[in-house]
């Protein structure tokens, strides 16, 4: 492994992590913009955005950006969250001047207003879909809630109502904003030559305009609560809860993640053996989620409606134990190997690398390799795990759930 | 493309060992297929299958249940464990020099589960929970109901049965399930990624070479016919499966028919993706798959789209399935290739995949394909080829099933 950093004269930052072993090579762009960074008038614009940028350019038609992408075998897509869209490709090594001028020409995207037109229904259909998924209105519902008045409970997809009222002008404007050379990093993992990243990079992104817009990062002060969403046909009751976790750039961002294995994770945690063994829930989980200047533990438990209110007590039992009495170093070390086992087996895969090499350079400036990650799990004790509890106790600080229930205590409508 | 290091050994027990050595990565994954899936679910039981996969992990050897989780995790083992038609299926993936204990404790949950009949009710009801929770997935309900009605029974059968199967379900049926099911012929140990294949081989040897074999269970199938129906639904979509026969993955017209449905609705460059999506903006997921059993295969397609613009969708979607005979573009073609061959390389890069890949060729074939020879019957595909196909298996005698308010109309010969 080797790794390779360059930052253009527009800013454009370029990270590249080498393997020669590997068969393919991916490449992402990850521009710093998401959700958080819209107004309430373009609500959903940065999600809509990642569509059309796939809607092509002067030099290539819709048709011919999907076209392309198949022709070379890309394994290939988009993504948006709060905090960023991605937009990425995997092919074998041969291709990889020809995923780069695509990805690079998309990038620019024409933004015609008849593909937008014709884009809104997709994203209304997207929003259809969603809708009828319990677990998404709950998580969605969460994220309001929990980030009341901050930029991070803005919505992903937008409503209708939103996206109804959007026009290609705004998303024009929101375009010009955010998709600058210095807000953007590039990042390339798996099989390829250096110097002809940096080639293609000179070639296909100089002429982006440069400059960076910046963003508002203060660490949320969730008011907390409770928000029940009643929904006879659901079948099972939906709860999730979040409370406040270290940050992204936190140095206690690792303890988290294990202490959200020790408690939360799908086999072996004290939820599973408390919730999903004996049968109680189907799922019961809790993770450690990071964004810019704030982080959640976010839990969830989907159970039948009338086991609501005893699991949520056992989770809160959970809670309550390890924030006084914190992990043992059994529970510790099994969360150690469990953790450096998956970063081993992602990291396999050049895409498997992309999304952390992405990320760390994004969220912190650094690049780290897999043998840095596995040290400093490795490195982690039950002090650290304690020094973060007192920190950042567990808690059921916002609640939301969706399901038969009227209340969480109450009875199935 | 790189010479893989495939081994087979059949052991006198008749159990199947497929190695596939890959010196690029670090890890090592297995997947083992039991010939104890949910087609061997007593009639009026069904859920047992489902049932049994995740007791068999509920103890076994000496560890009990919690020693058993406990010890794997230390492993770091990501594994699972499902029930499927016709196998239950075991599988995980870890660094590479921790397998031979993983499958030392594979022996143990294998041969020697303990099945605690004091945890058979909690088992059930996690069984019963996952069956609840599908009713709140309404693209999942859809394709597992439209599985279930392509498929003759007990083929396509939702894998964790039903409520009323599992309330009659004791846990003596389970253990008799294990007893009567698995066996070490018809089972398929696929193993890849960087280890020593003799040292595995021996380990393998010492831990199911003394597994007793027994006669296969047997299997009623029930008469079948495409049919059409519609299960209503509360929600803001319609969500529409069309499904038709195509041929098993051992057909010699097998790549003929993975290349027709990937034209058909592969990618984002896909007929399906194109003339439902990208130029009507009917829904945001639209895709067709190929399906294989052993003896049987379908084609499933899927869309999901607002109720009043569901007909709409439907519609078009049955006119492009029609559609195919008419002609095949040469560039159709070769984006299939293209996408094949770079699956094909970049499989090399996970040894799950790679796991996965032999223990199910091994069960359809009964030999591995190398990707050499995957890729070779890839390059062979021509436009004329693939229209041959279709024109011996077109699309019709479609089975239908949409979930949401209101049923659709199946308006054929429409376009």
């Amino acid at each position: 492994m080797e790794f390779h950093k360059a930052t253009l004269d527009n800013g454009l930052q370029i990270v590249a992590e080498q393997s020669p072993a590997a068969h393919s090579v991916a490449v992402g762009f990850f521009v710093r913009t998401g959700s958080r960074d819209e107004t309430q008038e373009v609500s959903g614009v940065s999600h809509f955005l990642e569509h059309m940028v796939f809607k092509g350019t002067d030099r290539f038609a819709a048709d011919d950006v999907n076209r392309i992408f198949d022709e070379i075998g890309a394994k290939y897509n988009a993504s948006t969250s709060e905090e960023v869209t991605l937009f990425y490709g995997a092919v074998l090594p041969e291709y990889l001047p020809r995923i780069f001028d695509l990805l690079a020409e998309i990038l620019r995207p024409s933004l015609r207003t008849d593909d937008f037109e014709m884009e809104k229904k997709v994203i209304l259909e997207e929003i259809g879909r969603y809708e009828d998924e319990p677990t998404f209105t709950a998580y969605e519902t969460l994220m309001q809630t929990h980030f009341a008045g901050h930029p991070l409970g803005q919505c992903i997809l937008g409503t209708v109502d939103s996206i109804n009222a959007l026009t290609a002008d705004q998303m024009r404007g929101y375009f010009n904003q955010r998709y600058l050379a210095g807000n953007i990093t590039l990042a390339v993992a798996g099989n390829f030559d250096w110097d002809e990243v940096l080639a293609l990079a000179e070639k296909h992104c100089i002429n982006w305009p440069a400059g960076d817009p910046g963003r508002t990062v203060t660490e949320a002060q969730p008011p907390g609560g409770v928000e029940v969403i009643t929904n006879p046909s659901s079948h099972h009751q939906h709860i999730m809860q979040m409370t406040p976790a270290p940050p992204s750039a936190h140095p206690d961002r690792y303890a988290a993640e294990l202490l959200g294995v020790i408690v939360g994770d799908d086999s072996g945690s004290r939820m599973y053996w408390d919730l999903v063994d004996p049968g109680y829930a189907e799922i019961a989980e809790m993770s450690y989620n990071d964004y810019d200047g704030s982080g959640v533990y976010l839990m969830y438990c989907g159970c039948a409606p009338d086991q609501t209110a005893e699991n949520m007590r056992r989770i809160e039992t959970i809670f309550n134990e390890v924030n006084v009495k914190g992990v043992t170093e059994e529970e510790l070390m099994q969360a150690k190997n469990k953790v450096s086992s998956r970063i081993v087996l992602r990291s396999e895969r050049p895409m498997g690398r992309l999304g952390a090499l992405g990320s760390n350079w994004l969220y912190r400036g650094e690049y780290r390799s897999v043998e840095d990650d596995l040290d400093v799990i490795d490195g982690i004790t039950t002090d650290d795990i304690r020094r973060l509890l007192d920190e950042y106790p567990l808690g059921q600080t916002t609640t939301t759930a969706v399901g038969p229930l009227e209340s969480l205590n109450g009875e199935a409508s | 493309m790189q010479a893989q290091d495939i081994r087979t050994t059949q052991l006198p027990n008749g159990l199947t060992l497929v190695m596939e050595r890959m010196p690029d990565v670090r890890s090592a994954a297995f997947s083992m297929l039991i010939p104890a899936g949910n087609i061997y679910d007593p009639p009026g039981q069904e859920g047992c299958a489902a049932v049994l996969s995740d007791l068999i992990t509920r103890g076994a050897g000496d560890r009990n249940s919690q020693q058993l989780a406990f010890d794997l995790d230390n492993l770091g083992l990501q594994r699972s464990e499902s029930a499927s038609g016709s196998h239950l299926g075991l599988s995980g993936a870890t660094i590479a020099d921790r397998l031979p204990d993983v499958l030392r404790i594979y022996a143990d949950i294998v041969l020697r589960p303990q099945l605690p009949a004091d945890q058979f009710d909690a088992a059930r009801a996690g069984i019963a929970q996952s069956l609840h929770s599908i009713e709140d997935e309404p693209r999942q309900k859809a394709m597992q109901e439209l599985r279930r009605r392509s498929y003759p029974s007990p083929w396509g059968l939702p894998s964790d049965g039903n409520l009323e199967g599992l309330s009659q379900l004791t846990a003596d049926t389970v253990r008799t399930h294990y007893e009567n099911c698995f066996r070490p012929s018809e089972t398929i140990l696929g193993i890849a990624g960087n280890f020593d294949v003799q040292a595995i081989q021996k380990i393998v040897e010492e831990c199911f070479g003394e597994w007793p074999d027994k006669p296969a269970p047997t299997v009623e199938v029930s008469d079948w016919a495409p049919n059409v129906s519609h299960i209503a639904h509360e929600s803001t979509q319609t969500h529409i499966g069309v499904a038709y026969e195509s041929v098993p993955y051992r057909d010699e017209g097998y790549y003929n028919a993975w290349a027709a449905v990937n034209i058909l609705g592969g990618g984002m460059s896909s007929r399906l993706f194109t003339e439902v999506r990208e130029k009507r903006g009917l829904c945001y997921s639209v895709y067709a798959s190929l399906s294989a059993l052993r003896d049987q295969g379908r084609v499933f397609c899927y869309a999901g789209s607002t109720n009043e613009r569901a007909q709409e969708t439907l519609d078009v979607m049955l006119a492009e399935l029609q559609r195919l005979p008419e002609g095949i573009k040469e560039g159709e073609l070769e984006r299939c290739k293209a996408g094949a061959k770079s699956s094909l390389i970049m499989q090399q890069e996970s040894s799950s995949s790679r796991a996965s890949a032999v223990a199910r060729d091994w069960y359809h074939l009964g030999r591995v394909t190398t990707l050499d020879e995957v890729h070779q019957k890839v390059d062979a595909l021509t436009v004329p080829s693939i229209l041959k196909y279709v024109d011996e298996h077109p699309a019709d005698n479609f089975t239908v099933l949409t979930l949401g308010p209101e049923s659709l109309e199946v308006n054929l010969g429409v376009s």
